[in-house]
């Protein structure tokens, strides 16, 4: 079996979040990127476990962008992963994202491939669900645990007020959180390891956009948090219906 | 302006050297070098910190059974026991600055990180230094491992700062077998869940101390209960007992009375690696202060709004800047005195050692400026906190009281103080370096007419002058108190340690000045604008700190014309041209408001 992985970089959770360009431009001046943690710490750890316990024989990563991507899928070789392919191509825009990945994938042949249920930046959450339908494979999404058996993909979905158990064939397309693995910290052999692994580049498939971001706007600053003593239930009961108006 | 740091042939500036010589910016090794594969590591690191240590700092502190070993295990699990371990001994051979980094960033792992130094410094390098292939092969891909832990039993109860005076004895049995050590260790860091404890002993009567490889396993060796400490409780801190303790005579290391020497040595790199993990402390605590400065509101506004608080801010970052130049600056020197040292033929480990005690000099320095940087780090991050300061539920308490230890432990600082000035005179006296020359010139300058010159307007060009005049200063007071004092000088312990404040402010400064005039060629000067600000307030303030200490140590021993001519001198040599440094603080401070984070 052989798994592909997509991986994205994205600003670091504690990245000041900037515009320019009359708020139409994400602004990256000092902003250092990470693996998307949904890609790292449960497709792609996940994708680990599938080759160390067996039923994968080759884990290979994908990301779509430009060469300031490099590190952050040199540092996904360094946690594992046999060799990764960087799609020469920048864009934001879910469909052409998709559209470059399955083009790879369509002609080398993956059984599974893994993504994060969302990317912590955009989180449109949809990139996993084109790459099935462009490569007419089957997919599951928000997987929180999965088992693999011959040809035979069990994966545990966290559904509306629950979860339900599906099975379904390779291939298989499965977007990935919570539970489906542990996160890992590259150790120092993997680190080191990184550095003499393949890393292609492919130029992008030509795909033109199918939408793109025409501005963005900061949420309101967070108001400042009432504290009420814990024997004045009344006031807060009078405040949560007059002031909040949630009750 | 961009100024050209580039220099046609390098500088080879011998430790010690920085008093009498210039060093050129494109030669100095600067934190923004590191590369990908560097950050790598670092993060893996603060990764792990954030994973395994930070969720469990109290069940660390109250010492749960079997933690501290289990996140050493687990460290060594990711090889961060054996960073620069060769190879061939179950390491991964990365230089020295690689470990320094290493060091850093777990720095801020409070009583991980004191396990972590020990075990890789102190618990491992006698062996990897001195041990012969079999001790080698045997010890240390255990060590660097993580699958046995080191520790290392220098200090005893009447012998601490005096280690050379300790009263624990081997003799050799009568077959000639084993050593039979008796005696009491004290104060010894991973005790409780090591496997294997280098032991400094004098043999018979010897006069120097001799040190030996000593399992946990071997029979007669046993510890005491922990000890109940201020700070950094995690770290397990036990007496060894010795008692007719039965040590094969192949565990010997190195030669007999060779242990002084290995005792001195190790701390060299000790001194360094303390000072590299107070930095990565100090960048932290002062993240805790800035997140919890932009949360606290008093009278309608956060507090990081307040010039007093910004004050300390900028403070706090504006030591610690400058501590981390001077680290990786002498880090770097280390490193490539012993490449010169292996190109030359001599045997690497060899090498390691002499490249490094070259440079004691600068480790003690770092030692004391890394240690008193961090402290003044977290007391004014208590500071910061108000009464959350004092409380035992938010992080500054913690960091308070794991501080202070590390003022007393590797060499207390009054030690490494005296060390620092003793060092440098007797290098002088051994003809090694060169200070009688310079020492003169300043005496002859001191009588002849002041060179009232100005300097050009170049950027840096104040604070190189400024620099090359501390070192005037300090030759002044240095030469004045040798002609005076003469043999005294080792007794008058005031001066001692006025001209090693000073010789600390002038390496610093220097390092400072050669990193942030680095830094503007490569990025330009208009992205170091807050980089620059802490060059000119630190070497603003150094020159006060100079001239305060040249004051005290010159009317200790001057007296009369000659001391009236000697503090005109100081005076000019630690002038320094009117500075905002109010306003300076405050962009310093902006920068790390805005980051909500430590950000130089
Ligand atoms: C938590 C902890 C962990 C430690 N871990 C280890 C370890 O793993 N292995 C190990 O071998 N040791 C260890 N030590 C011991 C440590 O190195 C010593 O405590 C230190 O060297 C100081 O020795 P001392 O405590 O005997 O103080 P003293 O030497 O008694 O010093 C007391 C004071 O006198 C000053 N003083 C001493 N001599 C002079 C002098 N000649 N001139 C002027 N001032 C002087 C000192 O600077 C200090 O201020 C540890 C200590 C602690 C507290």
């Amino acid at each position: 079996m052989k798994i592909l992985v997509c991986i994205s970089q994205v600003p670091d959770t504690t990245a000041k979040i900037a515009f320019s360009d009359n708020n139409t431009t994400f602004n990256t001046q000092g902003v250092t990127f990470i693996i998307n943690p949904y890609d790292e710490w449960y497709a792609l750890v996940r994708a680990l476990e599938l080759k160390e316990s067996g039923p994968a024989t080759a884990v290979h990563l994908v990301t779509v962008g430009k060469a300031d991507a490099e590190p952050v899928i040199r540092k996904a070789l360094a946690l594992g992963g046999d060799e990764a392919i960087r799609i020469d191509a920048d864009s934001n825009d879910p469909y052409s994202i998709a559209a470059n990945i399955a083009d790879y994938a369509k002609a080398h042949n993956y059984d599974l491939v893994l993504c994060g249920k969302e990317s912590i930046d955009y989180n449109n959450g949809s990139v996993g669900a084109m790459v099935a339908e462009l490569l007419d494979m089957n997919f599951l999404g928000f997987a929180s645990k999965i088992d693999v058996a011959g040809t035979t993909v069990t994966v545990k979905r966290e559904i509306d007020g629950g979860e339900e158990t599906d099975a379904c064939e390779l291939p298989l397309v499965i977007s990935c959180q919570k539970g489906v693995a542990e996160a890992r910290i590259p150790n120092m052999r993997g680190i080191m390891a990184a550095r003499t692994k393949p890393l292609t580049v492919v130029a992008g498939a030509a795909v033109a956009a199918v939408s793109s971001i025409t501005g963005y706007e900061m949420p309101p600053a967070k108001s400042g948090v009432k504290m009420i003593s814990a024997d004045n239930m009344d006031e807060l009961v009078k405040l949560l219906h007059s002031e909040a108006k949630v009750i | 302006m961009i100024m050209s740091t580039e220099n046609a042939t390098k500088t080879t500036i011998k430790g010690g050297e920085f008093l009498i010589k210039e060093s050129h910016a494109a030669e100095i090794f600067i934190p923004e070098e590191w590369t990908e594969e560097q950050l790598m590591i670092a993060d893996t690191c603060t990764n792990f910190l954030a994973q395994h240590v930070n969720p469990n700092l109290v069940r660390i502190d109250e010492q749960e059974e079997g933690l501290m070993d289990d996140l050493m295990t687990k460290a060594g699990e990711l090889g961060l026991l054996g960073i620069s371990v060769p190879e061939e001994y179950g390491g991964f051979g990365k230089d020295f600055k690689t470990s320094m980094l290493v060091t850093e960033r777990l720095g801020a792992g409070h009583s991980f990180s004191v396990a972590f130094a020990a075990h890789t410094g102190i618990g491992t390098l006698p062996i990897l230094y001195y041990g012969n292939e079999e001790q080698k092969s045997k010890y240390i891909p255990k060590l660097a491992s993580g699958e046995w832990k080191g520790a290392y039993c220098l200090t005893e109860p009447s012998a601490g700062s005096d280690a050379n005076s300790g009263k624990t004895k081997a003799k050799l049995t009568e077959d000639g077998k084993h050593y039979l050590l008796n005696g009491q260790k004290m104060w010894i860091t991973n005790a409780g869940f090591a496997d294997v404890f280098t032991v400094f002993a004098k043999i018979d009567d010897d006069a120097n101390l001799s040190a030996f490889i000593v399992e946990k396993g071997f029979e007669g060796l046993s510890l005491n209960a922990e000890e109940h400490k201020m700070g950094i409780k995690g770290s397990s801190t036990r007496q060894v007992f010795f008692n007719d303790c039965k040590v094969p005579v192949e565990n010997l290391l190195s030669e007999r009375q060779n242990g002084f020497k290995i005792a001195v040595n190790i701390l060299n790199l000790g001194r360094i690696k303390l000072g590299g993990g107070t930095i990565g402390a100090s960048k932290e605590v002062i993240s805790q202060t800035v997140k919890y400065a932009n949360e606290r509101e008093q009278f309608g506004r956060p507090i990081s709004k307040y010039g007093a608080i910004r004050y300390k801010i900028a403070e706090q970052a504006i030591k610690t800047f400058a501590s981390e130049s001077a680290i990786y600056r002498a880090s770097q020197s280390m490193e490539e005195a012993t490449d010169t040292l292996i190109a030359g033929g001599m045997d690497p480990i060899k090498a390691k050692l002499k490249g490094t005690e070259q440079f004691a000099i600068e480790a003690a320095i770092i030692k004391v400026h890394g240690s008193e940087t961090l402290d003044y780090v977290v007391d004014e991050g208590v500071q910061v906190y108000g009464g959350m300061g004092y409380s035992a539920e938010a992080p500054m308490d913690r960091a308070y009281r794991d501080s202070r230890i590390n003022r007393i432990f590797e060499g207390t600082n009054e030690i490494n103080r005296m060390l620092t000035v003793d060092m440098m005179l007797k290098r002088a006296m051994k003809g090694e370096l060169d200070l009688m020359g310079p020492a003169q010139q300043v005496a002859n300058e001191l009588v002849s007419i002041p060179d009232f010159g100005g300097t050009d307007d170049t950027l840096f060009a104040k604070e190189k002058k400024y620099i090359a005049n501390f070192k005037k200063a300090i030759l002044m007071a240095a030469g004045g108190a040798v002609q005076k004092l003469m043999m005294n000088l080792a007794k008058e312990q005031e001066v001692l340690m006025n001209l090693a404040d000073m010789l600390i402010e002038l390496y610093v400064s220097e390092s400072l000045q050669l990193r942030v005039e680095k830094l503007v060629s490569m990025k330009g000067e208009d992205a170091c604008k807050e980089y620059i600000d802490i060059m000119r307030v630190y070497i603003n303030d150094a020159a006060e700190n100079i001239f305060k200490s040249g004051k005290e140590a010159l009317n200790a021993f001057a007296e009369g014309d000659e001391r009236r001519m000697m503090m005109m001198g100081l005076k000019r040599f630690t002038k320094t041209e009117d500075l905002n440094t109010t306003e300076a603080r405050r962009n310093i401070a902006a920068k790390i408001i805005a980051a909500n984070k430590y950000c130089y």
